[in-house]
């Protein structure tokens, strides 16, 4: 019965935790499989966040928090140069509209200064007005902090699971986990886990299921804790809003959130949100009237010109939060299964240190680690056509005319960057649009959609029909009832 | 909340209706952006009188609209090795309002191979209404 | 036999380079050649020019400008035929990704790479993009099935392909309502066509034909309050607006639809211009021009739906011949007449374009009222001037002509134009 292949590690979840975590297990002589139950990695509160690497001077260092937050910060810059996902340091500014907000600043600099953040130095009104004209007249004091950057978090999710696979570990998506066997009589037996495809044995389990965290825990008999989703909305206003702020603008924080912020998003668009509200329902992506109005309110006392009118998108997503309002991380009662739950923010922020943190876990629970002398950092980095200079992009549409084709306008994403995509691994339309952009622009792709459609289906060699938005159920389109048996042939285009 | 413009159909005819009654038909006129609200007074296919007009065509188009309404009908139908599927046709010549449907599905279905060219008939007589059916796009054949 | 000729050799200068064919483009063409610019280059992003024209199957083309009604590819397939009589480059599949201050014209395509042409004269004929769902910000889920109506015509028309099988509309602009008879004719069901304003966006004639023919009903004053679905659409809520156009949620009503078709409004694709640095109009969203189409950078022209959105494509080629014409005009050295009168809008005018003319000259001056005027209207046109009008509603454009007579008289350089219910004038 019991197949003679037991991996080492199997990671439930494909999310920015999962995909950091295999990344580093990649390192060593490691059979590691990672689970993700979406069509593709990142799909879950990964891809809908405010993208946002935080300074380290925002959370407890009593806390787990608080204690990965800075190393993670330190982490990602060394993933963006082996990688060459979205990442910018573009700091930020953590400002006090009231006297009252003064000592939330002088403690959170504190604590910054206690984690060993650099660079941070306090503004008054005047170096504020210099380096950001347009923020209100009411705040009063700041501290700057120029370690925060902004990250395009789904991208970064995609590449560092393709660096994952290609050092070996095998990344399966569409595939739940639905079951975990219960402990066997011998202690030293594998963890025997099943997905709707295949039943699969393991030494380890690490628990990185987000927000259904506290289901996989109960699944191994080790329900401790539970996960509840907080949902922030997010509005992105258009591109010809950029320079608006040139820095995370941060109010001072409240007891459940940092606020609503207005951050210039990697890509050059202004993001404002989130909001914070708990929901029953972990899967409740819907933005809501009330989520916007709160949105733009806080907003505006930041930056009084930012107006409703500018969305361009709007999103939603869940954090998971933990009943400990910390992160819960590390072994657990039942030999082999290790949590790697709660990951609420600064929960992107510190995933290459919590990744860090569970290789190190795993160790003292007997993992043995022998260093591969292959293990490749790099990937490829996609090319950004809509930012290379003239030369670079006559040199590159010389080589191959899929780079003098245009499929998104708004982003100038050229066929070439999508085709790309697709033979890294886009399976679906957003999927596509979080590796290209194509569709992200002002237009929300009314006229790339259909050219993406083609090329997805050409290179995966599917129909059209097949195609789905983000997997599952989100089918796009349908045949006509007329549709003659075997489909009538069509030409190249030209 | 459906808006009072979309009350244009006939009235039911009631069998109860002795024949060569006046009825009034309310219809709405397309000439210009005044959208007038027609009402045409009429003995089954003869008019009697059209009210609600602000011109002559209005007048013109009340009467036509009652007693013959013909409207433009254009679809497409499959067309092989072209570069796309789909072939835009259409009827030559305005078709009875009633017989929209059924010129669509009389074209359900067809294949024509590329090439095609603008008035290229792809269905003569559609559903006996004496209009043919014409492609409206040159489509050559690819590859 | 080809349908298109396409250039793969481009030359290093044009005389005018047109970016789009579609009605505007491919008229401008025609124009500064007979106007006498020697070499022309008309730039499209398409495989094959006629752009929106292409998808638009439907009669209701050519009635201004060939006399005959008849449907958009055939309007695109006639203009393409005087476009090739008139040796005229054309480069599909191209994008024009700049154009200099100096009018250094930077294109891409895969027949010829990036590259840079020289122009004496570019004349802006991209068009519209559609609104979406992000601009009128819908709140709920985020599932698949929700479509700009454009997008929707394109995969029925061309393609083959459905985008559901009930389908509601939100908004009765003409696109919108044109595809609820393709998608009910083809055997999507729909349920309804939903309009916010109390009154249809679209053309009488669409109303009629295209939802009263087919038994779909129109919500008038009615809007798209929430979307349901985690993977595809299933639920949308409905609900009437008060007079500040906000949902009423306790009188709305939810549909179980798979497709939502966006049909609310075109805006002039015009990022080209905005890059120029040209004077843009906030309420078009396109650039301001004069009588001649040119924009506020002396040899830019632009003309049809990237000026403004236009009700017919008849007007937007009548539109671009003045482009054209001007633009070659321009390069050749003919003499230009001074653009001296300001044309400003008044009461009841959200905008008028041409933003100026010259007051030597014949010109059209199209404008759209802000809100509906259902029975007779005056236009006043400056302090002198009446014009009647049987009624004037936002959905259809208004287009008057003024002459040298009238415009010579305009005081102070300007002339306002209002349009006012005929009867409040009356004392």
């Amino acid at each position: 019965m019991t197949g003679p292949h037991v991996r080492d590690v199997v990671i439930v979840g494909g999310g920015v935790v999962g995909v950091t975590l295999a990344r580093q297990l990649a390192r060593y002589h490691l059979d590691v499989l990672l689970l993700e139950r979406d069509a593709e990695v990142g799909f879950g509160v990964s891809k809908a966040n405010s993208g946002i690497i935080h300074s380290g001077m925002h959370a407890d260092p009593d806390t787990l928090k608080g204690q990965l937050e800075w190393p993670g910060n330190v982490g990602w810059l060394e993933l963006r140069d082996d990688l060459g996902f979205g990442f910018a340091q573009v700091g930020e500014l953590l400002v006090a509209l009231s006297e009252e907000e003064f000592p939330t600043l002088d403690a959170l600099e504190a604590q910054g200064e206690r984690k060993g953040v650099p660079g941070m130095t306090r503004w008054d009104q005047a170096t504020i007005r210099a380096h950001q004209p347009n923020l209100s007249r009411e705040v009063l004091a700041a501290v700057w902090a120029p370690t925060a950057g902004v990250i395009n978090p789904y991208e970064a999710v995609l590449l560092i699971a393709e660096s994952a696979a290609h050092n070996g570990v095998e990344v399966a998506t569409d595939e739940p986990l639905t079951a975990i066997d219960p402990p066997a009589d011998d202690p030293g037996a594998p963890l025997v886990l099943h997905t709707p495809q295949r039943r699969i044995a393991t030494r380890f389990v690490v628990n990185a299921a987000g927000l259904f965290a506290d289901e996989v825990a109960r699944m191994a008999g080790v329900g401790t804790f539970t996960i509840t989703g907080r949902k922030g909305e997010e509005y992105l206003l258009d591109r010809r809003l950029a320079g608006l702020v040139t820095s995370i603008i941060f109010p001072c924080p409240t007891a459940t959130s940092k606020g609503t912020l207005i951050t210039p998003t990697f890509d050059g668009t202004i993001m404002v949100g989130p909001t914070a509200e708990a929901t029953d329902d972990k899967l409740d992506t819907a933005t809501t009237p009330d989520g916007a109005a709160q949105v733009f309110a806080a907003a505006r006392r930041l930056v009084p010109t930012i107006d409703e009118r500018d969305v361009i998108a709007e999103f939603a997503g869940v954090r998971a939060v933990a009943d400990t309002e910390d992160f819960v991380l590390g072994p657990t009662a039942r030999r082999g299964f290790v949590n790697a739950a709660g990951i609420q923010s600064p929960g992107l922020t510190a995933a290459p240190a919590i990744a860090d943190h569970l290789v190190a876990a795993l160790a003292s629970e007997g993992l043995e680690l022998r260093e591969r002398d292959d293990f490749v950092p790099e990937v490829e980095h996609p090319v950004r056509f809509s930012v290379l200079p003239d030369e670079e992009q006559a040199e590159l549409a010389a080589r191959d005319p899929r780079f003098a084709r245009l499929v998104c306008r708004c982003e100038l994403v050229t066929e070439a960057e999508i085709t790309d995509a697709i033979d890294r691994g886009a399976r679906t339309l957003d999927g596509l649009k979080f590796r290209t952009r194509a569709g992200m622009g002002r237009c929300q792709g009314g006229f790339c959609t259909w050219h993406c459609l083609e090329l997805l289906a050409e290179r995966r060699g599917c129909a059209l029909t097949d195609l789905t938005k983000r997997g599952g159920d989100s089918w796009l389109i349908r045949d006509r009832d007329d549709a003659p048996p075997t489909p009538v042939e069509v030409g190249e285009r030209r | 909340m459906t808006t009072d413009l979309h009350d244009r159909a006939t009235p039911e005819p009631e069998d109860a209706t002795p024949q060569g009654d006046v009825e009034t038909h309310a219809y709405l006129c397309t000439g210009c952006p005044l959208g007038c609200r027609l009402e045409v007074d009429a003995i089954d296919d003869e008019v009697v009188e059209v009210r609600g007009f602000s011109c002559k065509k209005g007048e013109r188009y009340g009467r036509q609209e009652h007693t013959d309404p013909r409207r433009p009908v254009s679809t497409t139908v499959w067309i092989e090795g072209a570069a796309i599927r789909r072939a835009p046709v259409r009827a030559a010549d305005s078709v009875p309002r009633d017989q929209i449907r059924d010129v669509v599905e009389a074209l359900r279905g067809l294949i024509v191979p590329a090439p095609v060219r603008r008035g290229d008939v792809v269905l003569r007589d559609v559903c006996g209404t004496g209009v043919d059916v014409i492609v409206t796009r040159d489509l050559d054949r690819v590859r | 036999m080809t349908v298109t000729p396409h250039t793969r050799y481009l030359a290093s200068r044009y005389d005018v380079v047109i970016v789009g064919a579609g009605p505007a483009g491919m008229a401008a063409a025609v124009a500064a050649r007979e106007r006498g610019a020697e070499r022309i280059l008309l730039v499209d992003r398409e495989a094959d020019p006629g752009g929106i024209l292409l998808q638009c199957i439907h009669a209701g083309f050519g009635l201004h400008v060939f006399d005959e009604e008849i449907t958009g590819p055939e309007y695109a397939g006639r203009y393409l035929e005087q476009v090739l009589e008139h040796d005229v480059d054309i480069l599909t599949d191209a994008y024009v990704m700049d154009v200099s201050p100096d009018l250094r014209v930077k294109l891409m395509s895969p027949d010829i790479g990036v590259s840079t042409v020289d122009a004496g004269a570019v004349v802006l004929a991209m068009g519209a993009r559609e609104r979406t769902r992000g601009a009128i910000r819908i709140p709920g889920d985020r599932p698949s099935g929700v479509y700009t109506a454009g997008l929707a015509q394109k995969m029925v028309n061309l393609d083959g392909y459905l985008p559901g099988r009930r389908a509601a509309i939100l908004g009765s602009g003409d696109i919108g309502l044109i595809m609820a008879r393709r998608l009910a004719l083809e055997g999507v069901e729909v349920v309804g066509v939903f309009e916010l304003l109390p009154y249809a966006s679209g053309l009488t004639r669409n109303i009629v034909q295209c939802l009263h023919d087919l038994d779909i009903p129109l919500h008038l004053s009615t809007t798209v309050a929430a979307i349901h679905g985690r993977d595809r659409l299933e639920r949308i809520t409905v609900a009437p607006v008060d007079d500040e156009r906000q949902p009423q949620l306790d009188a709305g009503w939810d549909l179980d639809v798979d497709t939502l078709l966006l049909s609310i409004g075109l805006i002039p694709d015009a990022e080209l211009a905005r890059t120029l640095g040209v004077q843009m109009d906030g309420v078009t969203g396109g650039p301001i021009v004069d009588g001649c189409m040119e924009t506020t950078r002396p040899g830019v022209f632009a003309a049809g739906n990237v000026v403004h959105i236009n009700d017919l494509a008849d007007w937007v080629s009548q539109e671009a011949v003045v482009a054209g014409d001007a633009a070659a005009a321009s390069v050749t050295g003919a003499q230009r007449p001074r653009q001296d009168v300001r044309i400003v809008p008044g009461d009841n005018v959200a905008y008028v374009v041409p933003h100026t003319v010259a007051s030597d000259g014949t010109h059209t001056l199209s404008f759209r009222v802000r809100r509906p005027i259902t029975g007779p209207t005056l236009l006043r046109l400056g302090d002198v001037h009446r014009r009647k009008l049987r009624a004037a509603v936002p959905a259809e454009m208004v287009t008057v002509k003024v002459g040298p007579k009238l415009l010579e008289e305009v005081r102070d350089d300007v002339l306002r134009i209002d349009a006012v219910p005929a009867e409040e004038v009356a004392t």
